[in-house]
């Protein structure tokens, strides 16, 4: 909106401009700060796990609020911490990277931020209503059958609601990309960071549907008094238990596989060479996303399915090592003969490989499910999906953030803090996790409240606890840093890191319209061919014309708060039928929007020519 | 598959020999240690997939610090730009096609170990036992002995032993990590695997899947002992009657408020009042002073029954005893605790077992 051509502004306007706005950047602000907080949260969570475990036999929490803390510490880390910084990520450099000049829906992609922010409040709620879920973040049915109070009431609504804002910004993502790239941006001209956000949409897309479903089936079991996984009655629990990984398992790879594109361009940037086997990279990513959708089933290899499946998924398993060791060494190659710079953001995706490549193998190792039965459930499982989860995708994120955070904010992170954070959240990651393998086979379950005395796992558990909270310290030391660069921290030029994507080739932070004139794509690395053959700026590939934008609106915010709600009433009918008020107000109030929305003519508006202009003769000078 | 699989174990156990004395976990409870069949083959793969998966983190290490000493930029060099290259077909098919060998190399024998242990046909030569798994405690059926009981599960050295896992109430998992590899208790379907240990000893059992609020406390024991002990213990137990008991006042008391108190409602106490395939609401108390453990985890000692009888809450949380009997004096709960203590049908227990 114009609101963002005014210099000094008040908080209110300021706050108003982020509620209604659809501007993909600004959306991507409000990912990372709604995700950072729940991050944060997760993370608190984290370490009371970890002083819960610090010795034996502990009684810092009750067991029924630790089982609290595990399923909180693994829903919010994934649902609300993971994947909507990935998608801030995503929104902040996707359509630069194409040279887009926003999403394919911006009204759409505000209404996404709000499920999410709206699902994951709900949620959080709970805390304060009774009590929290507590039967594990895959909430498996018949445990989170018998779970007394609303915990898993909350579970189940407020990841509907998260998870259809989710399935909405998937969407979303694959129309940009499929058709709002720039004149010239083929598909295998696209950055790798690109491809993956494709990929991964189309995971999110497949990979939402069954987890939907399974939630509105134990919805239905808990508060209608259907039967689908009620045995007495003729269910199974084993269909949750498929339903579950049949998304669960796509969703690990919506986790890293957007972490796998957002490296290889960092490696290609800071070794100022191009992609080794470009090719390779994007039919391998393709390929790791397929076969993510066919070994489910080794989440539960002691489920008893029989010889003949266990097979096939332990060798559809093991095959996915075979993608992901392509891309290991083509990045290794990237850098081989190139000119390594060693900044904080490539710090991070350092750290990434030695990290992911032994997620990779005690992932291989899980593979084999005879030797799955002594590791499955134990926390040789926690070390290695926290190699696979921290080692890959917080370690993208901290690479992305400082990557993009010129690009996002206008300010250079600090590197003398963003170095020493990288270190002691590697050390305290690698001291956390590792000796976990070993505890796993020593005999430790996870979810285990309290370990007893005498085990031989007192030593292992102390130096974990403590490895946590080196990372805890490494977490605080990055947020100083956001907040020092905001108040002290060096102005951003166009192009930092001499980067070679389009993003690199207007300004930090871009104007509201990303380009006065859509690029010209002349090959892959587009703004790095410039530099080489051209005078290093990229031709326009459109002539200068009145650039038609969208207005900002607040019915995304409203129509959040309706679901929201109506979620309250779902969850509180069956206690009294005053709730059917909130359940069918909210409903109403929320489709209501929609119909306002849909009758509703806004044609948006457009930036005339002159104004575009007098930006372009700004930045000649 | 076992001949160089052997050999390499072999080779691998020596080397690490030091290792495993000095800090391998405890015994019977670990895995690295395994001491029955299954965990044994379960460790011959665990150990196959982690040499091949070394081996290719050392490689990516190599050249992954070749990278860094070699092409890093120090301070002060000059910018340059380095060739563009596009890739390496014959690089390329090499770290495809090694990696698809490594992969056959670990998943033929875990395919044929899958079979091998799936393999259930002479169940009927051998010892079955329906194990039941019950928020937080597990109920054994000797299914031909006739005789049951429930947490120290009784197993003769060196015979295959089936055990029928099913579940009460949520899901669990069955897991004695130095004889076998778990399997998951289900609602819906009996679950069949075999344990076979290689010595005697008792061996430590979890749950290991996620069940309630006490999940971490419903351990159990697996007693191992002599063909002959075995027959013994099972003599013992089928020829038990709490009825023939020689009790003395107290313990006479402590059985009469048993009764009364309605303990004997969830409790069965001998095996004479067995019938194949119910389980108790409670654990069966058959051998309760034969116990290896109390609840599961605590010392079996009279201090501790006592305050289990008067708030089993406090011990166990989310129980299903709780509240489930009228409130107990101080000496009520001493009375039964005593009777309960009296309840000794063999000379073999687990006792005799541990180190």
């Amino acid at each position: 909106m114009s609101i963002a051509a005014t210099g000094k502004r008040s908080f209110g306007s300021f706050l108003w401009d982020y509620l209604t706005t659809v501007d993909h950047k600004k959306i991507a602000h409000l990912y990372l700060a709604g995700g950072g907080f729940f991050f944060i949260l997760g993370g608190l969570e984290a370490l009371v796990i970890r002083i819960q475990l610090i010795r034996p036999e502990n009684d810092f929490i009750s067991a029924g609020f630790y089982n609290e803390m595990i399923t909180m510490h693994g829903t919010t880390m994934i649902f609300l911490a993971g994947m909507p910084i990935l998608i801030g990520l995503m929104n902040a450099a996707m359509p630069l990277q194409i040279g887009a000049r926003d999403v394919a829906f911006p009204f759409l992609n505000a209404l996404s931020f709000w499920l999410f922010l709206f699902g994951g409040l709900l949620l959080n709620l709970s805390f304060l209503f009774g009590g929290a879920p507590d039967a594990g973040w895959t909430s498996y049915a018949s445990l989170a059958m018998q779970s007394p109070g609303h915990g898993v009431d909350f579970y189940i609504l407020g990841l509907q609601i998260a998870g259809a804002g989710t399935l909405m910004g998937g969407i979303n993502f694959i129309a940009t990309i499929v058709t709002m790239r720039a004149p010239g941006m083929t598909y295998m001209r696209m950055p790798l960071f690109t491809w993956a956000t494709f990929i991964t949409s189309v995971l999110i897309l497949f990979a939402f549907p069954p987890l939907t479903i399974n939630l509105f089936l134990l919805m239905f079991d808990r508060m209608f008094e259907t039967a689908f996984f009620n045995v007495a009655l003729g269910g199974n629990t084993i269909i949750y238990q498929h339903l579950f990984w049949i998304f669960g398992h796509p969703e690990v790879y919506i986790l890293i596989l957007p972490l796998f594109g957002l490296f290889s361009d960092i490696f290609s940037t800071f070794s100022r060479k191009r992609l080794f086997g470009y090719t390779a990279m994007v039919f391998a990513t393709m390929l790791i996303a397929f076969l993510g959708f066919m070994v489910w089933a080794h989440h539960m290899f002691t489920v008893g399915l029989g010889p003949v499946a266990n097979s096939i998924f332990a060798v559809g398993t093991m095959a996915i090592a075979v993608p992901t060791g392509i891309k290991i060494f083509n990045w290794l190659l990237t850098m081989w003969g190139g000119q390594v710079t060693v900044n904080s953001a490539m710090l991070w995706a350092l750290g990434f490989i030695p990290s992911f490549t032994i997620g990779g193998m005690t992932g291989v190792m899980l593979g084999s499910n005879v030797a799955d039965y002594q590791y499955h459930d134990t926390y040789f499982v926690v070390a290695h999906f926290h190699y696979v989860i921290v080692g890959g995708t917080i370690f993208g994120i901290f690479a992305g953030l400082h990557y993009w955070w010129p690009k996002m904010f206008g300010r250079i992170l600090h590197e003398g803090m963003g170095k020493f954070s990288f270190w002691v959240f590697f050390a305290g990651f690698h001291l956390t996790f590792f000796i976990q393998h070993f505890l796993g086979l020593m005999g430790m379950p996870r979810r285990y409240w309290v370990f007893l005395h005498d085990q031989g796992l007192e030593l292992g558990n102390l130096i974990s606890t403590i490895g946590a909270f080196l990372m805890g310290i490494a977490s605080i030391v990055f947020i100083y840093n956001i907040v020092y660069s905001a108040i002290k921290g060096e102005k951003a030029e166009a192009d930092p890191w001499d980067g070679r994507t389009l993003e690199w080739s207007i300004s930090s932070p871009p104007p509201y319209y990303n380009f006065e004139q859509l690029p010209l794509v002349r090959g892959l690395d587009p703004l790095w061919i410039e530099k080489m053959e051209g005078d290093g700026k990229i031709p326009p590939g459109e002539p200068l014309d009145d650039v038609h934008m969208p207005n900002g609106s607040f019915i995304p915010f409203l129509m959040g708060l309706g679901f929201f709600i109506a979620g309250f009433g779902f969850i509180y009918q069956v206690d009294h039928s005053l709730w059917y008020l909130a359940l069918y107000g909210g409903l109403a109030f929320s489709i209501g929007c929609m119909v306002v929305r849909s009758l509703q003519d806004d044609f948006g508006y457009y930036i005339p020519k002159e104004e575009l202009k007098k930006a372009l003769e700004g930045e000649a000078k | 598959m076992k001949g160089w699989m052997g050999k390499l174990r072999t080779l691998v156990l020596l080397g690490s020999l030091a290792f495993i004395l000095s800090g391998c976990g405890r015994d019977n409870l670990t895995a690295l240690v395994p001491k029955g069949y299954g965990a044994d083959v379960s460790m011959q793969l665990i150990i196959l997939t982690t040499v091949v998966m070394t081996f290719v983190f050392l490689v990516v290490m190599v050249i992954y610090v070749i990278v860094l000493m070699r092409y890093r930029k120090k301070k002060g060099d000059p910018v340059i730009n380095p060739e563009q290259v596009e890739g390496n077909k014959t690089l390329e098919a090499v770290w495809t096609i090694i990696p698809i060998i490594l992969v056959v190399i670990m998943a033929v024998p875990t395919v044929f170990a899958t079979f091998h242990l799936a393999d259930d046909s002479d169940s009927e030569d051998h010892i079955n036992i329906d194990v039941t798994g019950n928020q937080y405690w597990w109920h054994y059926d000797y299914r031909n002995e006739e005789i049951a009981t429930s947490q120290d599960l009784y197993i003769p050295v060196n015979t295959k032993v089936y055990v029928h896992l099913i579940t009460n109430d949520v899901l669990h998992s069955f897991w004695v990590p130095s004889l076998s590899g778990k399997l998951d208790v289900n609602p819906e379907n009996v679950n069949t695997m075999y344990i076979e240990a290689y010595e005697e000893g008792v061996y430590f059992g979890k749950c290991a899947e996620l069940c309630g609020p006490s999940h971490s406390l419903m351990d159990f024991k697996v007693v191992v002992v002599s063909e002959e002990e075995y027959d013994q213990w099972v003599q013992d137990m089928q020829n038990f009657d709490t009825e023939t008991l020689d009790l003395d006042p107290v313990a006479q008391e402590g059985r009469e408020l048993f009764e009364e108190k309605s303990c004997v409602q969830c409790h069965a106490t001998d095996t004479q009042n067995y019938s194949a395939g119910s389980v108790p609401i409670g654990p069966d108390l058959t051998q309760f002073a034969d116990r290896s453990r109390l609840a599961g985890y605590l010392d079996p000692t009279k201090e501790n029954l006592v305050k289990w009888i008067q708030d089993p809450e406090s011990l166990k949380p989310g129980n299903l005893m709780t509240g489930a009997y009228p409130e107990l004096s101080d000496d009520e709960a001493d009375k039964i605790a005593e009777y309960l203590l009296q309840l000794k049908p063999s000379e073999i227990t687990a006792e005799s077992k541990e180190d």
